[in-house]
């Protein structure tokens, strides 16, 4: 009973995965490109970056980058604090 | 851990100043190519873990010195987006300012000078800081503390 209703579950998900995908636009034509335009035509300009990649991770979405690099840093220390020699001193 | 082979050493002598010398390029060309201060410190951060597994050694680095690169990178990242808190947060105010970075960029398709874009590589440069050091102190952690042989590891 379980296994026929988790089944069916997972084939009605993966139907709505299907008509998402057949819907979808074609590759290379995106349907609102308002923000890519806006980025590629003032981004030289705005940052001086070359890289427009870097121009909105950097600029335009820094903010986003700083919350990147805090979670490495969360990361690491969790690292660090789980690796560490228990109650020993050096 | 014990050291590798002598042709690993050997290698690894050779090998390493190039590595860490592509990623210092990959994170100050950070504004012009593909890479930046995450891919460029990774492998930087490869190089270290190079050198700690071919020697089995921890002498050439220390974690403190580690844990302050990452701490200051992450640092400088900060207070420069607070420097630009005149206008916003984030601000880029060294973009064609005729400073440091500030160079005005020629628009359109071209190769690029490395004297643009502000704060940018500044960024690029913190956030490498902060990716070596803190990639590093977990190799480090690893290969120091977790396959200690002298010792019990359980604790």
């Amino acid at each position: 009973m379980r296994k026929s209703i988790a089944l069916g579950a997972l084939l009605i998900f993966f139907g709505f995965l299907l008509v998402a995908i057949m819907n979808i636009h074609s590759f290379g034509y995106p349907t609102n490109t308002a923000m890519d335009d806006y980025f590629i035509r003032n981004g030289q300009e705005q940052t001086g970056a070359n890289n427009i990649v870097t121009a909105i991770v950097f600029d335009y979405r820094g903010y986003d980058t700083i919350g990147e690099a805090t979670v490495l840093f969360t990361a690491v220390a969790g690292v660090l604090l789980a690796l560490r020699k228990g109650g020993e001193e050096e | 851990m014990k050291p590798m082979s002598v042709i690993v050493r050997t290698m690894t002598r050779s090998l390493y100043p190039f590595i860490l010398l592509f990623g210092a390029y990959l994170v100050v060309h950070g504004h012009l190519t593909p890479g930046g201060g995450f891919q460029g410190g990774a492998v930087a951060a490869s190089a270290i873990a190079l050198a700690i597994a071919a020697f089995g050694g921890t002498k050439a680095y220390h974690e403190k010195t580690l844990a302050l690169f990452e701490s200051g990178g992450l640092l400088f990242f900060l207070s420069l987006g607070l420097i630009g808190m005149g206008v916003a947060f984030m601000w880029n105010f060294l973009a064609g300012s005729g400073s440091l970075f500030g160079d005005p960029v020629a628009y359109g398709s071209n190769p690029g000078y490395l004297n643009t874009a502000g704060t940018i590589p500044l960024m690029n440069i913190a956030v490498g800081l902060e990716v070596v050091g803190g990639l590093g102190a977990i190799m480090l952690a690893m290969g120091s503390y977790a396959f200690d042989e002298d010792k019990e590891v359980s604790s």
